[in-house]
């Protein structure tokens, strides 16, 4: 088998290095990079998508979209930013850095591997195609019944969301089987689990609950199908069926994604936080052990997406102590990210800044959470714009915070190459201001009582400025994230070469040249320690040599 | 339109206090982290001119870290406990009690009606001031959400199901809201005007909704009378005291004393009527009101008597 070279790939039609090497190819690296493209443009898609949504709230009773177009591109915004950019960049992220970072030579089934990455990408575009089929799917992500019934939304767009999403979600639930199977079986000599990197970790209990949670959500897509095509009536309530048996069905899938997306991230900024603190993360076990919480508690959450539909307040009241419940293991990591800072000698690099002010925008998304999870603040403010705010400060002061943070760390050594530091700091103050002036006003609009959803609004005292100030926010952000993409390609073709050990780091992955070659290491050093390179490096240090001094709980 | 801070009923002053609550442990907690992050960034943060010496290797400490497990556990603890005082004080069972005022959600309007008259009303409601009451919800197709910001609690209504909440409301005004849960191309202009009045004002205001429509006196209004009833427009409207008697579209036996029309999208005049016969697409796109080819005369008729209507 040829070896991957460059990380871009070429556009000839030489099988040694170009186009068709790339997609034929089963070698996890070259997938994992393939993923955090098929990310990266439908990351460039779904932003198009919301600015211009951006510009038509930008002014009350604008007439720029109209409602059709506007509900069409908001639930394609959604949906594409949910299951085709954050999902692609996670197993992008975990099928690229696994085998790397256990000391493997590859994931444990690599056609699998990369028949995973092909039913994302085509479940992406078959879910694009319905633009030109008939109209896209405009029910929102979430889709609720009935207004997904056929009765009410007669076009083809919520099919090819049914058929698209059962595509990606094949994909995604076989991915996760192989990142079970490598984690359990392909770990090098000495790597107990207890001295698993934590982003290892984290995709373990990623990789379980997206094996439990998808085929909830499987379950439901294929129900509707069938309700919508051969007039099954699982949710029509005019033939017996019931309107909540879907919005439980896509909770119990939904609200474990929104720990799916999250807990790759935790484990990121734990690698992070410590190669840039230049300590060991503090709490080793705390934090994979709040992992591990988190994950189990997830699927006892799902009805505090659901505390106005009337479920009564036995069963608010049971769903609102679980929910507050999963505010302690977030919190948790918090304060352990902020204890591994302490006492360090903390390097600013664009990663390790995007790890820090994740601290505090997590931490704003975190609160408003259990805001949520309090059911008469709920009924307040769920379905108001304070909720848009709230998901966004999750899923990018959160997730795509500890995605970029990850990016700019493991980057020299997917490439080989580094990046411009300079232009980098340039885009993380554009992009950490455009989403403050963004999302933190939506906060405000949804306490004025803004719905979200709405293609248009009453010129109503404040809501106009308000929404103006967020929608030139939004384009902050926009214009940030073309540089990003500048920023990559520059490096890319003439970026300085980035050797196999940038940031001094401590973990298996740093061992292996950059990029690595394709059977990724010539030799694994032995692993006593969460830090074996550390070890390695520095063997009168070394952790497993520390126990007894350092209250430590390394390298038993 | 007011906030969820502005509270109108006794229900939302009671939930204003647990928001209160909130928000100061939420800044609590939010001060502490900002706090930690800027100073330990500030005084751990590597300097050029630094030894190359590696920083002490601490890892873990069980003490400190049962600590910060068991102040946020403390913290829920108590807001769970508010949590569930709140809900069992401002929305109990509603039981057998009947409500005030029966709300069902449609693409895209809201109908009112009263129990024990024959009063409907549409997108505008009216309750009396000063009295626990019951709203009931429910929806005649997909999900919509009934929510008054200053009345505090919101209410999905759904098909096949009755939801509620209580509302204590305490000054006379008009208080405005809007459908929360997407419910299709105009869930945008579903908007809601509770108007609240004094129990007198309310007597008096019920007895008058209950009188039939008033009879035309002009000819043009009479001429509209009409088109309306040999036209399609009795088929989904309601007009007390005539032939029409459709449960379609919302009731417009006083439709001349409503202030906006449309939900909420439009004030109620006689321009903006005369522009929704003529093309209700082009006014509320997606709305289900067919477009009727009528003749400018036709719709000066209809305007006149549908204006009239008081």
């Amino acid at each position: 088998m040829p070896e991957p070279v460059e990380a871009l790939p070429g556009l000839s039609l030489d099988t040694d290095q170009g186009l068709l090497q790339w997609i034929s190819s089963v070698d996890h690296k070259q997938l994992g990079i393939m993923y955090l493209w098929t990310a990266l443009a439908f990351m460039l898609v779904g932003g198009a998508e919301i600015l211009l949504i951006r510009i038509q709230l930008a002014v009350p009773r604008n007439t720029f979209l109209g409602p059709e177009m506007y509900n069409e591109l908001f639930t394609m915004h959604g949906t594409t930013m949910i299951f085709f950019v954050a999902m692609p960049a996670i197993f992008g992220f975990a099928t690229y850095l696994v085998p790397l970072m256990i000391g493997a030579n590859d994931m444990a089934f690599p056609r699998l591997n990369a028949l995973s990455l092909w039913l994302t990408i085509f479940g992406g575009l078959l879910m694009y195609f319905s633009f030109l089929a008939g109209g896209a799917p405009n029910a929102g992500w979430f889709n609720y019944a009935p207004l997904n019934g056929y009765n009410y939304s007669s076009q083809p767009g919520i099919d090819y969301y049914c058929a698209g999403l059962l595509l990606g979600g094949i994909g995604t639930v076989s991915a996760s089987i192989n990142l079970i199977v490598t984690i359990l079986r392909y770990r090098t000599a000495g790597m107990a689990l207890h001295n698993m990197p934590v982003f290892v970790w984290m995709m373990l209990v990623t990789a379980c609950l997206v094996i439990a949670a998808f085929p909830s959500l499987n379950a439901a897509l294929a129900m509707l199908l069938l309700d919508r095509r051969l007039h099954a009536h699982f949710f029509e309530v005019h033939d017996g069926g019931s309107a909540l048996l879907w919005q439980h069905l896509f909770w119990l899938f939904g609200h474990p994604e929104v720990y799916i997306v999250i807990l790759p991230s935790f484990g990121i900024l734990s690698e992070v936080f410590s190669v840039y603190s230049r300590k060991p993360v503090f709490g080793y076990v705390f934090i994979v052990g709040s992992g591990i919480a988190i994950g189990l508690l997830a699927f006892g959450v799902w009805v505090h997406h659901m505390f106005a539909v009337g479920l009564g307040n036995t069963a608010n009241n049971f769903f609102a102590a679980s929910s507050m419940l999963i505010g302690v293991p977030t919190g948790v990591k918090v304060f352990n990210w902020l204890a591994t800072m302490r006492g360090g000698s903390i390097r600013f690099t664009t990663s390790m800044m995007f790890a820090t002010s994740f601290l505090v925008e997590f931490t704003i998304g975190g609160l408003s959470g259990i805001a949520f999870a309090i059911v008469p603040i709920d009924l307040q403010l769920t379905d108001t714009y304070f909720v848009v705010a709230h998901l966004h400060y999750v899923l990018i002061g959160g997730t795509l915070f500890g995605l970029l943070a990850g990016l700019f760390y493991w980057f020299p050594k997917m490439s080989g190459r580094m990046l411009n530091e300079r232009l980098s700091n340039w885009f993380f103050w554009l992009f950490v201001v455009g989403f403050n002036v963004t999302f933190m006003i939506q906060h405000v609009l949804g306490t004025l009582g803004m719905p979200r959803r709405v293609y248009t609004y009453p010129d109503l005292p404040g809501w106009g400025t308000l929404n103006l100030l967020s929608s030139i926010g939004g384009f902050l952000m926009g214009a940030a994230m073309l540089l990003l993409v500048y920023i990559i390609v520059q490096a890319l073709r003439s970026g300085p070469r980035a050797g196999a050990d940038p940031w001094d780091a401590y973990t298996l992955e740093w061992t292996t040249t950059s990029p690595p070659p394709l059977q990724n290491f010539d030799r694994v050093i032995p692993v006593a320690s969460v830090r074996p390179f550390r070890d390695f490096k520095m063997p009168h240090d070394a952790d497993h040599k520390e126990v007894g001094k350092r209250k430590g709980i390394y390298g038993k | 339109m007011g906030s969820i801070f502005s509270t109108a009923t006794v229900e939302a002053e009671r939930l204003h206090t647990l928001d209160l609550y909130f928000i100061i442990a939420a800044s609590v907690v939010l001060l502490t982290v900002i706090g930690a992050t800027t100073y330990f960034s500030l005084k751990y943060r590597h300097r050029d001119h630094d030894d190359h010496a590696e920083p002490l290797q601490t890892s873990s400490n069980l003490k400190l870290e049962s600590v910060l497990v068991g102040i946020p556990a403390l913290m829920v603890l108590a807001f769970f406990f508010l949590s569930f005082n709140t809900t069992k004080a401002v929305l109990p069972p509603a039981g057998d009690s009947v409500p005030a005022v029966r709300i069902t959600g449609h693409q895209w309007w809201w109908q009112a009606s009263y129990p024990g008259t024959d009063v409907q009303t549409a997108n505008e409601i009216h309750l009396p001031i000063g009295r626990h009451l019951l709203i009931e919800g429910t929806s005649a197709d997909v999900i919509h959400d009934w929510w008054v910001p200053s009345f505090g609690d919101k209410m999905d209504v759904i098909p096949g199901l009755h939801n509620h909440v209580w509302a204590t409301i305490k000054e006379p005004g008009v208080y405005e809201g809007a459908c929360n849960e997407f419910c299709g191309q105009q869930h945008a202009w579903m908007r809601i005007r509770v108007v609240a009045h004094t129990p007198a004002d309310y007597e008096r205001w019920l007895a008058a909704a209950a009188q039939p429509a008033a009879e035309p006196t002009d000819r043009l209004a009479q001429a509209g009378a009409q088109v309306f009833a040999r036209a399609a427009c009795s088929s989904c409207h309601q007009i007390r005291g005539t032939a029409a008697h459709g449960q379609q579209g919302p009731d417009l036996t006083h439709f001349g004393s409503r202030e906006t029309m449309l939900a909420g999208l439009l004030p109620n005049n006689e321009s903006n009527l005369a522009n929704w016969l003529r093309n209700p697409q082009a006014l509320k796109p997606g709305a289900h009101m067919p477009r009727f080819i009528f003749a400018p005369d036709t719709i000066r008729a209809l305007t006149a008597y549908l204006a009239g209507l008081k």
